[in-house]
């Protein structure tokens, strides 16, 4: 009866697009592996996403985002998540971004960007391996 | 008792993660519950029940806007099924809340059943404590969707309020048993559906059927959460029952009886550890008795009166243990 620690995620809807089908898969595929799975619904302010990643005490959280802001709303949501003190989060990117701007988000401090075409099963071997890892 | 403490100088972190420490009953837990009970007893604590679909999540989050207006400051906790095949949960209450998710005093805890039936999660009662001793004036648990017989929500709030929403007759039928009897306030919600005032006069005439005496005549209220309408008037109704329960000297007796069966299920639990420890050394054996039991070589009865016997000797052991130190 003793509660194992599941793995806490935030699935979050960053700015002003609102296609969440890929951002509800995503939900779906990890409650099914086996984690607990926050969503936070769609146009999210970066303080909005921060609030519930420090509120819910999360391990992962994962920025869905179609709209092309990526590299406007990113930064904020990195430098907030610093300023609360939630640095040791795993922070995953995914959506549509391209391939050229991925360089500068993870030197934000965004572990990895997923794009289309990825299985969920490299998702959830990604983020057990990176937890694991860094706990 | 470092998080304790965080929680009591008012870090947000520190009550996130003290929040998941109980939950997931790691070491360090029941000390820090020992530290945070004696800070508790100020916040007030709304609970809201219903079936799924009902509004609660969206009631909540106008709730919680009209309780804000005065000033109070308040923290949800929003509780989703888990699934009984993987252990996961989509906690999805947030989505419905967005109306307070960017007040610094608004508190927002999804938190999953991870199995506990009743419509509450297990550590629903601590985190509600935690909650009360960070400081909230109020505490709003929103339960699970719950059909029949999940009432566990009157053992741990001060007012328990049930959603309804007009749509078929049966609704009311198939919540008469034991959820009806529960609420202090009902609330018909989407009530510019058809309907509404049928379920209004339903609900009171079930009301005027019960022959148990009582005090309070529960409130009725109709809203459309979407809306915002009614709210006001359920945020009155609220404060109204509070004043009977402390006139009344009702909420001292409900704490009590919350207390009584709050210490009967920390026993439990107490217990169940020796038991899951008990199992965990000795897997094979068990595994083996349990193949025994399922061919009718034996009966599960012998066993659990043995694990008993041993968990009672373990614990007498561990007693003298405590009497030796002094």
């Amino acid at each position: 009866m003793n509660q194992d620690k599941r793995i806490r995620t935030l699935v979050a809807k960053p700015g002003l697009d609102g296609h969440d089908r890929g951002a509800k898969v995503i939900a779906r595929a990890l409650r099914d592996a086996g984690m607990e799975v926050i969503y936070s619904g769609i146009r999210q302010t970066p303080e909005q996403i921060v609030d519930a990643a420090l509120q819910e005490d999360v391990d992962v959280l994962l920025l869905s985002i179609l709209s092309g802001a990526h590299s406007f709303l990113f930064p904020r949501i990195m430098e907030l998540m610093k300023k609360k003190g939630l640095g040791d989060i795993l922070v995953l990117g995914g959506g549509i971004i391209p391939v050229e701007d991925v360089p500068e988000l993870k030197a934000l401090g965004i572990s990895e960007v997923f794009g289309p075409g990825m299985t969920s099963e490299t998702l959830i071997k990604y983020i057990t391996e990176n937890l694991s890892a860094g706990n | 008792m470092d998080l304790v403490d965080g929680v009591r100088k008012g870090s947000v972190r520190a009550l996130a993660k003290l929040i998941t420490l109980v939950e997931n009953e790691q070491p360090g837990a029941i000390e820090a519950m020992e530290s945070i009970y004696p800070h508790t007893g100020n916040a007030y604590i709304i609970g809201i029940t219903g079936p799924p679909g009902a509004g609660k999540s969206t009631l909540t989050d106008k709730i919680t806007k009209e309780l804000r207006r005065e000033n109070y400051t308040v923290g949800i906790i929003a509780i989703d099924p888990t699934s009984p095949f993987t252990g996961g949960a989509l906690l999805g209450d947030r989505v419905r809340m967005q109306g307070v998710s960017n007040d610094e005093d608004v508190f927002i805890r999804s938190m999953a059943t991870r199995g506990t039936l009743g419509g509450l999660s297990r550590a629903t009662a601590d985190t509600s404590k935690i909650l009360d001793a960070y400081g909230k004036d109020y505490v709003i648990i929103e339960t699970v969707g719950v059909g029949q017989d999940e009432v566990d929500i009157i053992r741990t709030a001060d007012v328990s309020i049930l959603v309804v929403i007009p749509g078929s007759g049966d609704d009311i039928q198939a919540i008469k048993a034991g959820i009806m009897e529960i609420g202090d306030i009902f609330v018909v919600n989407k009530s510019d559906r058809e309907g509404a005032d049928r379920l209004v006069t339903e609900i009171k005439m079930m009301l005027d059927l019960s022959s148990a005496p009582r005090d309070w005549t529960p409130a009725i209220v109709k809203t459309i959460a979407t809306e915002d309408k009614g709210v006001e008037t359920l945020v009155e109704k609220i404060k109204e029952h509070r004043e009977y329960l402390m006139e009344s000297g009702t909420l001292a007796l409900r704490r009590k009886e919350r207390i009584r069966s709050e210490i009967t299920k920390i026993v439990e639990n107490e217990i169940f550890r020796y038991f899951d420890g008990l199992i965990a050394e000795n897997r094979d054996i068990y595994d083996q008795r349990l193949e025994d039991i399922v061919g009718k070589k034996e009966d599960p009865y012998l066993l659990a009166k043995q694990a008993v016997e041993i968990i009672a000797k373990k614990i007498s052991k561990k007693a003298g243990e405590y009497k030796g130190r002094g």
